[in-house]
């Protein structure tokens, strides 16, 4: 799981059946400095996150455990909404 | 998942059973800005893309699996998901 923050939408009218009601987001991956890192990405929302938040997301076969995970095809999830940019506490 | 554009796809006569039926195309990966990167891959189609879309790929075997054959358990890392209309952004890159 990594920190990332949503940079935009992506908005697909034709989907797989299985993901129908489903958002996808573009994420920006952060390191713990929360500056960008790498190309953003294309993920699917499963806590009802919206642009501009700080997130994080999962990665793999889990990504659909959120989902009824026999059917929904991801490999990236968002599964948190961090409170805010100063709620990411590094030591 | 990664944006990609369509840019062709591979005939292939000879091939593992589980891919009977399906289409594989051929996907150049995109920023969300639009700009083509140097990744190209194999995907296969589950919701009747053609070249020149832009599409949403899945990069992982069960999830593509499922969404191309129907079926979990085939040698196959990904699958074309979405079609996309268009990408908002925050912020122009």
């Amino acid at each position: 799981m990594q920190i990332a923050r949503v940079i935009g939408t992506v908005v697909a009218s034709v989907k797989n059946a299985k993901l129908e009601g489903r958002k996808f987001l573009i994420v920006q991956t952060l390191d713990a400095d929360l500056k960008a890192k790498g190309t953003p990405t294309v993920a699917l929302d499963a806590v009802g996150a919206g642009v501009g938040e700080l997130v994080f997301w999962c990665r793999g076969k889990e990504a659909s455990f959120p989902f009824k995970r026999d059917e929904t095809p991801t490999d990236c999830t968002i599964v948190g909404i961090i409170d805010s940019d100063s709620h990411v506490f590094r030591r | 998942m990664l944006l990609a554009k369509v840019i062709g796809n591979v005939v292939a006569t000879q091939k593992n059973q589980r891919y009977e039926g399906t289409r594989a195309m051929l996907c150049r990966q995109i920023t969300p800005a639009g700009e083509e990167m140097d990744y190209t891959c194999i995907a296969l189609d589950s919701v009747s893309a053609g070249e020149g879309d832009i599409v949403v790929i899945a990069q992982e075997g069960w999830s593509a699996s499922t969404a191309a054959t129907g079926k979990p358990g085939a040698a196959i890392d990904s699958a074309i998901v979405g079609i996309v209309d268009y990408v908002d952004l925050l912020e122009p890159q």
